[in-house]
């Protein structure tokens, strides 16, 4: 379990997390939500150790994460982040074998490159392998880029929108990948979302947050309501119930 | 940030699988490798005439000894900056490196005097040099990197400013000086591999083994370093470690060479460049040695054009600041554009 306690952010006067707490509940698929500004990519990254916290602390399981060697940590939290651009130039194969660097420290074994055939397959890349990151397009470049991620057989992943620039087509086959990831291979997956449809569609958990605390925290049938999310948003959203997901409309 | 594009290497073809792709770079790496021998060995036997044979051959030699430590250093310290800075137009000379030893060299003789050339033993000077430059080097780089590591622009606008900050200093300090010290200053920070002195080259070459062999345990994590400093964290890095260590062998590295020939600003930019563009591969291990042998091939073959066929009418500074100057222009328009 992912376990945030009394997590505190302030650039200045601003304060973006507000000694928040939250627990992810294991082997499933939870979706952050919230306004823009509303500290999710934040709370993220204090996460993923990217960024330190003014206070209070977060657990990986037994791991505190300020604690604990970086390499240690890397076994068991697998990251993607939103701004995927690099100098290097890298194929695909190459990339995701990247995710195995955690475990091998750049040495790869037979083992290595079977578990990174094995995310490439179960992205369905295997044609790409060989093709270079400029060469793709934005639905496959974001799929070699969450291959990796999985490739590092990490039980836990955090993903910071995995859903930005992708077209419909390609962000619900994205989701349904992730979806996979949870229901195949046992992993807690936690992303950072901005499309609350998919994530009422696809996830098991949804955190709403609204400046730097959790003002929600339930299965979709739970947060999506027109109470709730007018709440969570500042402006009137309308549900509709449609095969049992609960859809917002707020195009008007 | 830094375009994708830029990195792209269009001499690879776009769709060779791994096993071609990694026969080409050996080939390519074999043949720079010759390239570099050959160089060498022209260097070194070539346009004798009827001097005195002995004392030919042991000057080359010094020169030769003076020219591959210089170029493999330079090489090598390129691309680890090159990373670390997640840009192939920053280099430690484009960020001021030079201008910063001309500027100790400046105070050097300001302060102590010409005397400081005769009463103080070489190696004296130059393990100075290099403590200064090192210490200072390092301090300046941390500071530049912690500041403002996401915006390229500034980078390159912090060199510059730098640059020219060391260079006016160096300026208004010389004409302080007597037009003796001035000699004696303009004789030291003028880049020169003609006179060398035989045991500031050991120990330079000495140095730069013990800095390059520290170097290379950091090569594979420099591979996921160049992935950016989020996905090296996250896949486990000690990225501020890494880098840190880094830049320590870098500064050592440029300082060294420094110190035994002068500034010669442009030859890292070109040969870490040409390492990329010719070796398709995000491998640190094949780079650098790519990038050191291409700037063994540099330096030796542009002296060898400099002295043997132009018989000394212009100098190698000027000719690397002329290519290497036009190219530098060429690469950041290249990147302003994309």
């Amino acid at each position: 379990m992912i376990r945030v306690e009394q997590i505190a952010k302030r650039y200045g006067d601003v304060t973006v997390l507000d000694d928040l707490d939250l627990a992810i509940p294991n082997g499933r698929l939870t979706a952050i939500i919230g306004a823009n500004g509303a500290g999710k990519s934040t709370l993220l990254s204090i996460m993923s150790r990217l960024l330190p916290a003014d206070s209070g602390r977060v657990f990986v399981d037994d791991l505190d994460l300020s604690r604990t060697r970086s390499a240690l940590v890397a076994t068991r939290l697998a990251v993607l982040r939103q701004d995927t651009t690099m100098t290097a130039r890298l194929t695909v194969r190459e990339l995701v074998s990247f995710g195995r660097f955690p475990h091998s420290r750049g040495h790869l074994t037979p083992d290595d490159h079977r578990i990174v055939s094995d995310a490439l397959g179960f992205f369905e890349l295997e044609e790409l392998e060989h093709r270079y990151l400029d060469q793709l397009s934005g639905g496959q470049r974001q799929r070699a880029f969450v291959a990796m991620v999985l490739a590092q057989d990490a039980p836990y992943v955090l993903l910071d929108e995995p859903l930005n620039n992708l077209d419909m087509r390609h962000a619900a086959r994205m989701m349904r990948h992730l979806r996979a990831l949870v229901d195949e291979r046992g992993k807690t997956v936690v992303l950072v979302i901005h499309d609350i449809n998919f994530a009422a569609a696809h996830a098991d958990h949804i955190v709403a947050l609204k400046q730097g605390v959790v003002v929600a925290a339930g299965p979709p049938a739970h947060v999506m309501t027109e109470t709730r999310l007018q709440d969570i948003y500042d402006f009137p959203i309308a549900v509709h119930t449609i095969d049992g997901v609960p859809y917002a409309i707020y195009y008007r | 940030m830094t375009a994708p594009s830029i990195m792209a290497a269009p001499v690879s073809p776009a769709e060779a699988p791994a096993e071609p792709r990694r026969q080409t770079v050996r080939r390519r790496l074999a043949l720079l490798a010759l390239a570099a021998v050959v160089l060498v060995l022209a260097y070194q036997f070539a346009f004798v005439g009827d001097a005195d044979a002995g004392y030919v051959m042991g000057l080359r030699l010094r020169q030769l000894g003076a020219l591959v430590v210089v170029g493999a250093a330079t090489g090598f310290a390129t691309v680890l900056f090159q990373t670390i800075a997640n840009s192939r137009i920053l280099t430690p000379g484009v960020m001021g490196f030079d201008a910063l030893f001309v500027f100790v060299q400046t105070i050097f003789v300001a302060v102590f005097g010409s005397a400081i050339v005769v009463d103080v033993d070489v190696r004296t000077r130059f393990l100075i040099d290099l403590v200064v430059m090192s210490a200072f080097g390092t301090v300046l780089f941390r500071w530049i990197f912690r500041r403002s590591s996401r915006d390229l622009f500034v980078l390159v606008l912090i060199g510059i400013v730098l640059g020219s900050l060391f260079t006016s200093l160096s300026l208004l300090s010389s004409r302080l000086l007597s037009p003796d010290d001035f000699l004696t200053l303009q004789d030291l920070t003028f880049a020169s591999f003609n006179t060398v002195d035989r045991h500031l080259l050991v120990l330079t070459a000495v140095i730069t083994v013990a800095a390059i062999s520290a170097g290379i345990p950091l090569l594979r994590r420099l591979d996921v370093v160049a992935l950016g400093r989020d996905s090296a964290v996250t896949l486990g890095v000690d990225y501020h470690r890494v880098v840190t260590a880094t830049l320590l062998v870098v500064t050592v590295l440029v300082a060294v060479s420094t110190a035994l020939v002068g500034p010669l600003t442009f030859v890292g930019l070109i040969v870490a460049n040409l390492a990329r563009r010719v070796l398709p591969t995000y491998r640190h291990s094949v780079l650098v040695t790519g990038a050191a042998l291409w700037g063994i091939a540099f330096t030796v073959g542009g002296q060898f054009l400099v002295a043997r066929v132009l018989d000394f009418s212009t100098t190698l500074t000027v000719c690397v600041n002329l290519v290497g100057g036009v190219y530098y222009v060429w690469l950041l328009l290249r990147e302003a554009t994309s």
